[in-house]
């Protein structure tokens, strides 16, 4: 069936989602709250730039990325001091660009969230009480509890789809970069496609999993009133 | 200083809040008026959900707010209970209930089974907001302002979002509180009869300031007052239940200036009971009324008369011993009976309504 470079290709896939999820979550949900909060004028501007990577193609992404990561970029000139090296091509390199590349997949859905919470949930936990900080954990974070779940289902499958920015920043290293949608055009530059089917497939049918997995469990987080 | 000072000024696009207020420490505190007068603005900024860039707020000698000081609504010892329930739809109603109760810093003047016991709600308790009834969520969601033993009780139409019979439902509750609990309240309502039932004060508000403050009896009976009250146009008797005449299913009240006798309603002799007596219910006669099925007379003095909303229509204010009624009379009767300001008169009352 799957080969070891096949089965290597497809962990490093859910590791590197896994991760970007992860930091996603932590880096998202600040964003996401306070552009459902804020009124400053600033929050348009905000959201564009957030946006962003849904409209780019991601070569675009990566080719700006892999600027700023360079070893004549402000980033990587910044990792050079620091001692860590150079990013491009190493699998936290392509960590970074994945966590811009999905950044709008996990706001949205949590903003979205946040936003049908509303004022007064967070009033109410004010006049009980709890400071702002508090309501948000033990109000807002539950009533926002199936917002979480979408943009991190979302997240994680955006990661293990992506192809472009991959490719601008982190090349075709096996084990390293090498993630299953690489795998899979290699076989198919190498006129290996039945090796190209069996690891095609394997994602068709994660891919539908999950999405299924999310619907399914939609209509239960209607039924609060 | 005992007693709330709140001064707040506002300035919106489209509403402006100006109010300098000297209000009661202790009982009920109505803040009537229409919708868009500013009333549930007032209280908001009173809890600290709203800021007024400009005001001065005092809670029976706590400074919540003042010039360089502002206290965020979380470290404000309050109750707050909103139009709607608003109960946490994660929680249970016990959860709900503990959520403030776990964060409370006050000393402890309810405790959470009056709380539960005074609300009636102790059958419920393990139930999600979704699966209660909209006069048991209000239930629930009155509780749980309670529950933190707030210095202030603000309740904002409390019984607005339901229907007349969940209403009747809640009002002795909210009558309980009043007699049982030493916690001042301010109650926002549209409603007359809410007032009438609850209030020991009355502050009448109308486009973003207060129109007067003074207490219930004396503001009801003002023969200017600034809102139209139409058909509710009344006065309310502080009295008690002298006397139970079971065979005719009558009780007897008595106040200041005489005594009425209404329908029982179960109130124990010796209990106080607030009387509403509506001004369309009280007829004037300038010699002692002969047999009549109306059973109820006293005897007082004019005090003022003023124009009613109909041009055919007038309001005289009489003072009966030390409380004052109102009635409601043509200007033809008042011509013809000669009627006059320092004129005695008897009043007939047709019908009374015991509030508690």
């Amino acid at each position: 069936m799957l080969t070891d470079s096949d089965l290597q290709a497809l962990w490093l896939t859910a590791r590197l989602a896994g991760i970007v999820t992860a930091i996603l979550l932590l880096l998202g949900t600040p964003i996401a709250w306070w552009l459902a909060r804020t009124k400053a004028w600033w929050k348009g501007p905000v959201g564009a730039v957030v946006a962003l990577p849904l409209v780019l193609p991601p070569s675009v992404l990566g080719f700006y990325l892999l600027l700023a990561m360079g070893p004549h970029g402000p980033v990587g000139q910044l990792t050079q001091t620091l001692g860590i090296g150079l990013l491009p091509f190493t699998f936290w390199g392509l960590v970074i660009a994945s966590v811009f590349y999905s950044l709008p997949f996990m706001v949205q859905p949590l903003q979205t969230a946040f936003e049908a919470v509303g004022d007064r949930p967070l009033e109410v936990a004010a006049t009980l009480r709890a400071s702002p900080l508090d309501a948000f954990f033990t109000v807002a974070v539950p009533l926002a509890g199936p917002g979480f779940l979408t943009a991190s289902v979302l997240t994680f499958a955006h990661t293990v789809g992506e192809f472009g920015v991959v490719l601008m920043i982190g090349g075709n290293l096996p084990g390293v970069t090498r993630v299953a949608s690489v795998q899979i055009y290699d076989y198919v530059e190498g006129l290996e496609y039945s090796e190209a089917h069996r690891l095609a497939a394997v994602m068709l049918i994660f891919s539908f999993l999950v999405l299924l997995a999310m619907y399914a469990w939609r209509p239960n987080s209607r039924t609060e009133t | 200083m005992a007693g709330i000072e709140a001064r707040f000024r506002l300035d919106w696009p489209e509403f402006s809040l100006d109010v300098d207020l000297d209000l009661p420490g202790r009982g009920i505190t109505a803040l009537f008026g229409h919708s868009g007068s500013g009333k549930t603005t007032l209280l908001r900024c009173i809890a600290g959900l709203e800021r007024a860039p400009r005001g001065r707020l005092g809670v029976n000698g706590e400074v919540w707010q003042d010039a360089g000081r502002w206290l965020a609504p979380h470290k404000r010892s309050i109750g707050y209970v909103f139009q709607e329930a608003s109960l946490f739809p994660h929680l249970s109603a016990l959860g709900n209930l503990r959520y403030g109760l776990r964060r409370m810093v006050d000393a402890r003047r309810v405790n959470l089974d009056q709380a539960i016991e005074l609300l009636g709600i102790g059958y419920l308790l393990d139930r999600k907001p979704d699966r209660l009834s909209g006069g048991e969520r209000q239930r629930v969601a009155i509780a749980r302002a309670l529950a933190v033993s707030p210095r202030l009780l603000l309740m904002d139409e409390p019984l607005a979002s339901l229907d007349v019979q969940r209403k009747q439902e809640i009002l002795p509750y909210l009558e309980r509180l009043h007699n049982e609990l030493d916690i001042p309240m301010l109650y926002v309502s549209h409603s007359p009869d809410e007032v009438a039932r609850l209030a020991d004060h009355l502050v009448v508000m109308d486009g973003g300031r207060a129109m007067v403050s003074g207490p219930l009896a004396e503001m009801l009976t003002q023969l200017d007052l600034p809102i139209r009250l139409a058909e509710d146009a009344g006065s309310v008797l502080d009295t008690t239940v002298t006397m139970v005449d079971a065979a005719w299913h009558l009780a007897r009240v008595d106040f200041s200036g005489g005594s009425l006798w209404l329908r029982d309603n179960g109130l124990p002799v010796g209990g106080r009971a607030r009387v509403r007596v509506l001004a369309r219910d009280v007829s004037l006669a300038c010699e002692r009324p002969g047999t009549s099925s109306i059973q109820n007379v006293l005897q007082g003095v004019v005090e003022a008369i003023a124009d009613d909303e109909h041009p055919g229509l007038a309001l005289a204010r009489i003072r009966v011993g030390d409380a004052l009624l109102m009635a409601r009379l043509t200007k033809r009767a008042i011509a013809t009976l000669n009627i006059a300001v320092g004129q005695p008169v008897w009043l007939q009352v047709k019908s009374a309504a015991l509030m508690e």
